[in-house]
């Protein structure tokens, strides 16, 4: 009861909260948009999870993203760490020498690897982080071209059973035109993405580095103040951002099956972008770990959208910057909005309109 | 006192310089023909004058950029992508225009330079008044510009077949250097005369180190943000002329693909703090033209074209390690440890070093607040 008390007697919402509230409120309009529009699809589950099966990599990697976007840096290396890490795997499992284990470790570990040293560069020698991850990209992308040009299919037995795998969920189907019931099958990737989400939320929320890095990225010169290691905190982000792009690395060879040098590119600014409709800042230290996918899921069914309704491909990009705009000139008005109702807060009680509702 | 101040101010060069000095060490001793030029045709070709011209777009993307970053605290990532819009406008101007005159060419780059404006206004409008950070801002038309750009050249990739434009991607009659190369050094003086002669560096800098100090001193920091960006967008312009003049036919996807990384790294190696405030061009533009020498030295000690990435980026690295402010400090202690006996002039000079060291990369903005 006192617990309630308490939080009915603080002030609205963070914005955290809200821009990701204005985000799921958008997702969901437009979602049920897409149903209307085209019920033979997007009504079926399977379009759902297909979504989240296809892209599970993009939405672990705007994870990361929006870690060490939380925190006030910027990662651009994302993309081609994903990339690297699927060339290595394949390459690991096609020598014959390697298993699923091993490949998994090297992906972990090539992530670790990048993570470990544009971290350290970054919060230990205050190096600018847009430089470093700039660099950190063009190693990745050098790195994956060195060592394999030519995509590979990889043809290890057992991975390609994990490759194929899916877990069927029979509650959950839909008839097809013959009026057989097909149900549904999700991707282990899935799986691997909604764990992550769940974890990363619990994370950020709960646990003390989660609560530091927030602190750290609204204002970095307070955190340090209150006693906590900015340098250490920020150098944990860019480290689990690094994981996060080696565990996508192997969650995208797992959803293709195939090493190519074309992985994953461009993935970094999809994933900012996804990480910005989903209500995080660049400027750090607001955002909320549930938005990032849903950003990245906001991004995803526009493109499925234009791609159902037929027209130019070219149309894709252009909604998604106009649907980019629209989002961050929405949260630009919303910050500002707020912080005009903070200021009158400061005039005189008499002045201060009445609230109702605490 | 004069003296200490100039070599802390001139100290931002020593970084840019003594990487181009390098890197010309290791191509001399690769081939000690390095600077020789021949005269094909009545031009001068060579090493040199391959990297003036190879850099050209770039060099007039780092000018832009570098003002852009003073202001507003923040790198544009859509000059690529806005090059390839304008150079898309002109070469459809060109191609509409039926025979094509210097008068044609004149109106297709004007009329380009507006677009560029235009554009610059819409990031400009984002980052100014919407108060959005620039990278963001500008990843919208980083998103959407190839597919517009695309949809302006009507699907196709126009080729550009005519002697006038070719000569400005090349060379013209009776001059011995390269066009883009004459066109960018107009630009850089134009540039220069430009901020000579107006407040713009002192205002965009004041901008840049503290906005609200800068509103109470009278300045309006969304004029000034906005108008930086619009200069970018007439950088873009002249870089996606020059760049489409060069190729010869209008590729929406590969014109100026990746210059954008490429313009924030010559900044930054230019020694300016990517987080605003104090600028200097001359630094930028030196930077620029590192980057192009040290990709063309690659090529030079025959590296991979695959490898040559990964080489940059090492290079890239050991680069900002060098210039952090950490071990710039820790350089400086070490210098003043050393020189702590030594009385007179030398002291004063391990006084300047000291306060170069302070007003590193990051400093700046600090040290005036």
């Amino acid at each position: 009861m006192r617990s309630q008390t308490i939080s009915q007697k603080k002030e609205g919402i963070s914005n955290s909260d809200l821009l990701f509230i204005i985000a799921t409120v958008i997702f969901v309009l437009m979602y049920g948009f897409a149903i209307i529009r085209y019920p033979g699809s997007f009504l079926q589950f399977q379009t759902f999870f297909d979504l989240f099966s296809l892209n599970a990599p993009l939405i672990i990697i705007t994870l990361g993203i929006s870690i060490v976007m939380i925190g006030g840096g910027i990662d651009i290396s994302v993309g081609a760490v994903t990339g690297l890490v699927t060339m290595c795997c394949a390459l690991l499992l096609e020598s014959g020498t390697g298993n699923i284990w091993g490949a998994m470790f090297l992906a972990l570990g090539i992530g670790v690897a990048f993570g470990l040293l544009q971290g350290y560069l970054i919060s230990y020698l205050d190096i600018q982080p847009f430089i470093i991850t700039l660099a950190g990209m063009f190693l990745a992308n050098g790195l994956l071209t060195t060592i394999h040009k030519d995509p590979i299919n990889v043809t290890h037995v057992e991975f390609v059973a994990l490759r194929d795998y899916e877990i069927v969920v029979p509650w959950l189907g839909t008839y097809n035109r013959l009026g057989n019931f097909i149900p549904l099958e999700i991707k282990l990737g899935t799986v691997v993405a909604l764990a992550l989400i769940v974890l990363l939320f619990v994370i950020m929320k709960w646990s003390r580095f989660g609560r530091n890095l927030y602190a750290v990225g609204g204002n970095s010169q307070s955190a340090l103040m209150l006693g906590i290691n900015v340098r250490k905190t920020k150098f944990f982000s860019y480290l689990l951002c690094g994981l996060l792009s080696g565990i996508a690395g192997f969650v995208y060879i797992m959803t293709t099956g195939a090493g190519n040098v074309g992985n994953a590119s461009g993935f970094e600014m999809k994933a900012i972008a996804a990480s910005i409709i989903g209500g995080t800042m660049l400027t750090g230290g607001v955002g909320n770990l549930f938005g990032s996918p849903v950003g990245a899921l906001t991004l995803l069914t526009i493109n499925e959208l234009i791609r159902a309704a037929g027209v130019n491909s070219n149309y894709q990009a252009i909604v998604s910057g106009l649907l980019l705009y629209i989002f961050i000139v929405l949260q630009s008005v919303v910050v500002w909005l707020r912080g005009r109702g903070q200021f009158r807060l400061a005039l005189p009680s008499w002045l201060v309109p009445v609230k109702k509702s605490s | 006192m004069n003296i200490v101040r100039l070599k802390a101010r001139g100290s931002h060069l020593f970084l840019p310089l003594s990487v181009l000095a390098i890197l010309i060490v290791i191509n001399l001793i690769k081939g000690a023909d390095y600077f020789s030029m021949t005269m094909i045709n009545g031009a001068l070709y060579g090493n040199i004058p391959n990297i003036l011209f190879g850099a050209s777009e770039l060099v007039i993307l780092a000018i832009g950029m570098t003002l852009v970053t003073a202001s507003s605290r923040g790198q544009d990532i859509s000059v690529g992508v806005a090059g390839a819009i304008t150079s898309a406008v002109f070469v459809q101007i060109l191609l509409g225009a039926g025979d094509i005159t210097w008068l044609t060419i004149l109106e297709g780059f004007l009329v380009s330079c507006v677009v560029g404006v235009l554009i610059g206004a819409f990031n400009g409008s984002l980052v100014a008044i919407f108060k959005v950070q620039p990278m963001v801002a500008t990843l919208i038309l980083f998103t959407a510009g190839r597919s517009i750009s695309f949809m302006i050249d009507g699907k196709l990739s126009p080729v550009l077949a005519n002697e006038l434009t070719s000569q400005i991607g090349s060379v013209m009659p009776g001059v011995p250097i390269q066009t883009p190369i004459i066109l960018t050094v107009i630009f850089i003086a134009l540039v220069a005369v430009f901020l000579k002669t107006t407040n713009l560096r002192l205002y965009a800098e004041t901008v840049g180190i503290n906005e609200k100090a800068a509103r109470l001193n009278g300045i309006n920091p969304i004029q000034i943000k906005f108008f930086t960006y619009m200069i970018l967008g007439v950088c873009c312009a002249v870089a996606g002329f020059i760049a489409v003049s060069k190729a010869g036919r209008h590729d929406s996807v590969n014109i100026l693909k990746y210059i954008e990384m490429d313009a924030i790294l010559a900044v930054a190696i230019g020694g300016n703090a990517l987080s605003g405030g104090k600028f200097s061009i001359s630094g930028s533009i030196i930077g620029a033209y590192t980057i192009e020498v040290l990709n063309r030295t690659f090529l030079r000690l025959e590296v991979e074209t695959e490898t040559i990435k990964a080489f940059k980026a090492v290079f890239i690295i050991i680069l900002m390690v060098l210039a952090s402010p950490v071990v710039r400090e820790y350089i400086a202690k070490a210098k003043k440890k050393t020189g702590a006996g030594i009385e007179g002039g030398s002291a004063q000079k391990t006084g300047a070093l000291h306060s170069s060291a302070a007003s590193g990369p990051d400093a700046p903005a600090k040290k005036e607040v």
